[in-house]
């Protein structure tokens, strides 16, 4: 059985967030962050960890992580592919995305490729929706406007464990060139 | 600036600066002097002072709801020595918005600047910013921010040597919704299941920890800074009379250039479409503009001459401004799918504590989802506002009446294309 313990420097930046709130509580959440952080998902017995760290009640923890859903209350592959079919992507072609990734790699929005790789979800609204179709890997980097040959780029670029540059979308109003000086 | 030369208009609340995110840059460019300004000369520029300029510019809440900001400032109790807060939101989730993050990116320090001089106004002690989860690229930059202006000394102890003092904390949420929703972020950032909590009593009098706090959002405390670099009458005299200001329109949908755009409020919304937006791509007509987010409901695109974006126009033409993320539909769009598709977020989105909420959410995408498959009858379609009426201002939130309002009125306004969906019940039983 996996041993899940957080080590002595953690548990010295889980005092400094502590210290920013009244009370030890409002730590659940940054502190549940860290957890998944390290071990990818936030199970059961990461959340005793979470739990036991902040001398909060398991029940109180738990209600905290399933309530969120950006916790994965169950291990999800290496690499979660978040595209986004709120009606603004939907307008403009988010379940066209959606379902190339699932033939591309041969599962269902919700399902993790048998080789642990990649899960795909359709999520809601990511406050992209100007650059759609756009998808959010592993509740970090976005990817905006894609093409089923940017979609092809990416996933061969995670296979080999890189990940896309954050994609910086310039203002074009009143700009010849993006954020070109005044 | 009057309405007729928005072509002129230079943004200032993303001004087109390079660099401008970074600390040097925006000091260059004068930035923090509106607390500069306060800040020395504390004896005129009492906060009451602060709080009646910032309400008498006429600035109105950019979160969705439209409120006066000054006046909202003024509801809090007098300081009694224990802490108080403001609650910035950042959670930014209302399907079709995407303006706040273009601050955090391109102008995080007027956000700051703006919140510390709303500090000093309402003599808060810590400023907690709940930004959604999602946005942890931005969170980075704005950590970033953050550190600098600590490090500048315009936050925390004795800033600027004026006796004054003010936190700053960012907090991260987790994918919800709901926490967007004020007393949900509250509870939220207490570390708890973001369950919407039951008013009065208001944020004012009971919020954070059961101390007086404020809820703004982060585009609001953003343009606070301009009110006193530029002055209230020039702020009251920017775009719309009843609702002025700069205002940051998301544009996106079926137009040839989507993006975050700044102009002053009150713009026509076919000026938006076809000469911002640069008009609707492959040169078709709209079907529907959905003018402020998901939840405001749909104008038909035969219906927006001389509409203008703020609220008395678009109350006039039959929806809100919301959070002014404008989506274009195009003449090919199913409106029964972009139905069908906003009222599964909103069921999704649902915390579940009203039964009116709860209840009435699955049963709109449940009809929604038998229309669009073919099998709905037009019984469905007066259950669906039946529905809406069930829900509509009978919950503990407004998020019954966000998801009710786009049902009821795409239903009345796009009559057509659901009858045409809906099997004929009269032909159905013979
Ligand atoms: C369901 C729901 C979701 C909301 N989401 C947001 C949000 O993401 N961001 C926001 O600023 N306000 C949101 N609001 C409005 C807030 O409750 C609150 O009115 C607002 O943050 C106040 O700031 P303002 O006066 O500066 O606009 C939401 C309201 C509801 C009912
Ligand atoms: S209206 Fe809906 S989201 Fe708001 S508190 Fe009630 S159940 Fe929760
Ligand atoms: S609708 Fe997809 S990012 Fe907003």
């Amino acid at each position: 059985m996996q041993n899940f313990e957080f080590t002595k420097e953690e548990l010295a930046k889980i005092d400094a967030i502590i210290a920013r709130y009244p009370n030890p509580q409002p730590a659940v959440m940054p502190v549940l962050w860290m957890a998944q952080e390290k071990y990818g998902h936030v199970e059961p017995d990461v959340q005793k960890l979470v739990a036991r760290t902040l001398n909060l009640p398991e029940a109180h923890v738990h209600g905290v992580a399933t309530f969120y859903t950006q916790y994965y209350k169950e291990r999800k592959g290496k690499y979660v592919l978040d595209v986004c079919t709120s009606f603004s992507c939907q307008a403009c072609g988010g379940y066209e995305t959606l379902h190339y990734l699932e033939d591309k790699l041969g599962i269902k929005a919700g399902e993790t490729t048998p080789d642990g790789m990649f899960s795909i979800q359709s999520v809601e609204c990511l406050g992209a929706c100007g650059y759609a179709p756009m998808m959010q890997i592993t509740n970090d980097v976005y990817v905006n406007h894609l093409t089923p040959e940017k979609l092809d780029k990416v996933i061969d670029d995670l296979k080999k464990d890189q990940l896309p540059e954050f994609e910086s979308i310039p203002l074009v109003q009143n700009r010849t060139t993006a954020m070109e000086n005044e | 600036m009057s309405l007729t030369d928005w072509k002129a208009y230079k943004p200032v609340l993303i001004p087109n600066i390079k660099d401008y995110h970074k600390i040097d840059v925006y000091e260059k460019h004068g930035g923090y002097g509106a607390l500069k300004k306060i800040l020395a000369d504390q004896d005129t520029l009492t906060p009451q002072h602060v709080t009646e300029t910032v309400k008498n510019a006429g600035l109105r809440g950019r979160g969705g709801a439209g409120f006066n900001t000054g006046l909202k400032w003024s509801f809090m109790p007098k300081p009694d020595g224990g802490p108080r807060y403001i609650a910035a939101n950042g959670d930014e989730s209302e399907p079709g918005t995407f303006k706040d993050r273009v601050i955090f990116e391109f102008n995080p320090h007027t956000f700051i600047e703006g919140s510390i001089i709303a500090a000093y106004a309402m003599s808060i002690t810590t400023v907690y910013v709940y930004i959604r989860g999602e946005y942890r690229s931005w969170i980075r930059m704005m950590e970033k921010a953050v550190s600098d202006a600590y490090e500048r000394g315009y936050l925390g102890q004795n800033i600027l040597k004026s006796g004054f003092s003010v936190d700053m904390v960012l907090h991260s949420g987790a994918g919800a919704y709901i926490c967007g929703e004020e007393s949900s972020l509250m509870e939220s950032l207490e570390g708890k299941r973001g369950y919407p909590r039951v008013k009065p009593p208001f944020p004012a009098q009971k919020g954070l920890w059961g101390r007086p706090t404020t809820i703004n959002n982060i585009e609001s405390l953003a343009n606070v800074p301009l009110i006193f670099n530029n002055g209230a009458d020039w702020y009251k005299g920017t775009g719309a009379a009843t609702h002025p200001g700069p205002l940051l329109y998301g544009i996106s949908g079926h137009v040839n250039r989507p993006g975050v755009y700044e102009y002053p409020t009150g713009m026509l919304v076919t000026d938006l479409i076809n000469e911002v937006a640069m008009g609707v791509r492959g040169g078709k007509r709209v079907k529907a503009l959905i003018p402020g987010g998901s939840s405001t409901p749909p104008l038909r695109g035969d219906a927006l001459d001389g509409v203008r974006m703020d609220s008395d126009s678009l109350r006039q033409a039959g929806s809100m401004l919301g959070t002014a993320g404008m989506c274009i539909l195009d003449e090919d769009t199913d409106m029964v799918d972009y139905l069908w598709r906003v009222s599964h977020f909103y069921h999704h989105e649902s915390c579940g504590q009203c039964t009116p909420c709860r209840e009435g959410t699955g049963w709109l995408e449940k009809t929604l989802l038998k229309i669009k498959a073919g099998d709905g009858t037009m019984r469905d379609l007066d259950l669906l506002l039946d529905l809406c009426t069930q829900m509509e201002g009978r919950t503990i939130c407004a998020l019954a009446d966000a998801a009710a309002w786009p049902v009821r009125y795409t239903i009345t306004r796009f009559r057509d294309e659901f009858e045409a969906r809906v099997k004929n019940t009269v032909y159905a039983l013979s």
